[in-house]
């Protein structure tokens, strides 16, 4: 018995060896886990944070990043009214067509019109940004998750961490510093040890202090500016998280309920059959 | 068991007639009410039932959205993301079905660790193993093609690694690879295939399964002491006994698999699949799905050539190997007891066995450097040993503890320890009372 244990003490500093002997992993920081709305099973969007945050997105992120997966219409979720909708997707123009003659033609944006892409296709994209393109915003607080590593991957199903998203924009647009001393920067590129894939990547710093005006008296500061947008990304990748969460509160009381009676027949059916 | 006589007796006119024509009333009847269980059941013989219910989630669900899904290289992310935002209910659809897969193969390897523990494909239980194999077998094709659908990063590069596995294959393997791509690299017919597939593979599995339940009506199940059924008193009709267990462990089965749908949908997914697939930008680190880590490790854990076989081949091969070493475990495992709980070394190398197969899939969660080779080397190592070499050895030279003469003796001495501890708690307890 004691040489089993001595095993597997042996086994355990092999396992830390291992993993502590890894390369170089990127980001060099882990994104910092913040307090979200949405989080936990009772979360709902902020809708007030979310207003912001398309205001942030459209002002500090839009000239780049499309948002081509997200409809006007599914504003109306952010609690603007229908005419809101309306004239916030008057404010684009979007290519329609052909006409009765054959001719492309442009027109402002309906709220069936998606957001359009700033350019015209991913080629030109990358031609106006140095060979990479910007990628669309529709979906990136879902595509973007650093690995969480044993045993937090264990945690974060009792703890329902599902926020390594926007954590992870959160932390990237706050996370642009200079460089380090003797770092041999790329140029074009802008140092963040946040970065998902690397410790400098083509997208300057977006924001800064005082950038965006905010009409609600929210601090205009790149962190609540980071906040609000990353809130907005997560929203617009995952639309329908409140009726997901509040339906699953339903469910998991129902089934509860349900199978505390099944399991009291049970009980009753097996009561005088040893088993 | 079924082949006893039937004791359906239709009470009623219709009831006759259809039983003189086709009689599949007492089918159900001897099937699913009359059929005799072995009375001393516990919880891991469940996940049979459960396993039906799985495979009618996946269908019903896949069914469903396969009347919103477009397979094509144009269409299918956008037709995935349209199904999550516009279509009634579809991000429900969506998850139930993603995370179905996963709660799925949850299921299916309790059921088949519960087979190797309590040794259940023993004679005269073989065929009901090996059906049980190729089950496993379909299904994991059927879950790998189904996680090229959605056409992101990880569909696209898993579907490349995964098919150019074949060309290892000595002389047919270019050929088998693009026979299966459509082409030479994965693209528009490999997406048309593999949803055509995908659609068609789990009604094979039904198929499948109505042999596998068919075989063990016939051998009649095994239970937790692996003596056979001897008298009357072993059993228990199906209805009330098991149907009420089955479906209480059905529903916290159910509990856990709504709290990853509602809660954490995306926890057993890889974000790079919400990026749409791209061939000429490459993944840093290529992963499958959680499910096939273990084989993964035993994949890249070949990193040598032997004699002619290069360490692709030889990877290749161990990863088949792997999986297909389970259709002769019967035929392995030489001892004459059965349930690993009369047998201290197997159920220590069992668990042995367990531990590894889980590291493994850490393993294979891993890049294939340093230290991590020699890990997933050795864990490959002990996971064939556990099969060629400790499940023949340990039947021959193994001393077995005394059996119980029947289940209904098994399971009165287990009463009467229980009912001797739960006195002692008594006592223990009446000062407090």
């Amino acid at each position: 018995m004691n040489s089993f244990i001595k095993g597997l003490a042996a086994f355990g500093i092999a396992l830390g060896v291992a993993t502590s002997a890894q390369a170089a992993e990127y980001p060099l920081v882990k994104p910092v886990e913040q307090d979200w709305t949405f989080a936990g099973p009772f979360g709902t969007y902020d809708k007030g944070q979310l207003q912001r945050g398309l205001k942030v997105y459209r002002e500090g992120c839009a000239a780049c990043h499309g948002l081509t997966r997200v409809a006007f219409r599914t504003l109306a979720d952010l609690g603007y009214s229908e005419a809101q909708v309306r004239s916030l997707a008057a404010e684009y123009e979007v290519n329609d067509g052909p006409n009765a003659d054959g001719e492309m033609f442009d027109r402002a944006a309906l709220p069936s019109d998606y957001f359009p892409s700033p350019f015209a296709n991913p080629e030109a994209a990358a031609a106006a940004n140095n060979g990479a393109a910007p990628p669309d915003l529709s979906l990136i607080a879902k595509a973007r998750a650093v690995e969480r590593g044993f045993p937090t991957f264990v945690f974060d199903i009792f703890t329902q961490y599902a926020e390594s998203g926007p954590d992870y924009v959160y932390s990237l647009l706050t996370g642009y510093q200079d460089a380090p001393e003797g770092y041999n920067q790329q140029p074009g590129t802008h140092y963040n040890p946040h970065f998902l894939s690397g410790t400098s990547l083509s997208m300057p710093n977006p924001l800064s202090d005082g950038q965006i005006s905010y009409d609600d008296g929210s601090p205009e500061t790149v962190d609540q500016y980071a906040h609000d947008v990353a809130a907005f990304l997560m929203w617009a990748a995952e639309p329908h998280l409140e009726a997901r969460k509040h339906m699953g509160f339903n469910v998991m009381v129902f089934l509860m309920l349900f199978g505390a009676l099944v399991y009291l027949t049970k009980r009753k059916v097996w009561a005088n059959v040893d088993h | 068991m079924s082949g006893g006589h039937s004791t359906y007796s239709p009470t009623t006119g219709l009831g006759r007639w259809f039983d003189t024509r086709l009689p599949i009333p007492r089918l159900v009847h001897d099937s699913f009410i009359s059929y005799p269980v072995p009375r001393n059941l516990n919880y891991a013989y469940t996940f049979g039932g459960i396993l039906a219910l799985m495979l009618g989630v996946q269908l019903i669900t896949g069914i469903v959205l396969a009347m919103h899904y477009s397979a094509s290289t144009q269409l299918a992310f956008d037709s995935v993301e349209k199904i999550m935002r516009d279509v009634n209910s579809g991000w429900l659809l969506r998850y139930l079905h993603a995370n179905g897969a996963s709660m799925f193969f949850v299921a299916v390897y309790i059921h088949l660790f519960r087979g190797l523990y309590y040794g259940s494909y023993k004679a005269p239980r073989e065929i009901i193993w090996v059906l049980g194999c190729i089950i496993y077998l379909l299904m994991m094709a059927t879950a790998f093609m189904g996680y090229v659908l959605p056409w992101g990063q990880m569909s696209f590069w898993g579907a490349t690694v995964i098919t150019g596995f074949f060309t290892a294959i000595p002389v047919v393997g270019e050929w088998v690879q693009t026979l299966l791509l459509g082409g030479f690299a994965v693209d528009n017919p490999t997406l048309n295939r593999f949803f055509s597939l995908h659609y068609l593979l789990p009604f094979m599995i039904a198929g499948v399964v109505v042999l596998h339940i068919w075989a063990f009506h016939i051998t009649g199940q095994t239970n937790p002491t692996g003596i056979e059924v001897k008298h009357k008193t072993d059993t228990v009709p199906f209805t009330p006994y098991a149907t009420i267990k089955d479906g209480f462990a059905m529903i916290v089965f159910v509990a856990l698999f709504a709290y990853f749908v509602f809660y954490i949908p995306n926890f057993m997914g890889h974000a790079d699949n919400y990026i749409p697939a791209d061939p000429l930008k490459t993944p840093a680190h290529i992963v499958p799905e959680w499910y096939f880590l273990p084989f993964y490790a035993i994949l890249r854990a070949i990193t040598f050539s032997i004699g002619p076989i290069d360490s692709k081949l030889g990877g290749v091969l161990a990863m088949f190997g792997a999986v297909l070493i389970l259709f002769v475990v019967p035929w392995l495992d030489t001892s004459k007891v059965r349930s690993a709980v009369y047998r201290p070394w197997y159920k220590l190398f069992f668990w042995l066995f367990l531990v590894n197969a889980v590291f493994l899939g850490w393993l294979g969660s891993r890049p294939a450097e340093g230290i991590y080779i020699a890990l997933m080397q050795a864990a490959t190592a002990f996971y064939f040993g556990f099969f060629i070499i400790i499940m023949p050895l340990l039947g021959l030279i193994e001393t077995p503890r005394r059996l119980p003469n029947s289940i209904t003796e098994a399971v009165l001495e287990k009463k009467k320890k229980g009912s001797a501890s739960a006195q002692t708690a008594a006592a223990a307890t009446e000062t407090q009372g």
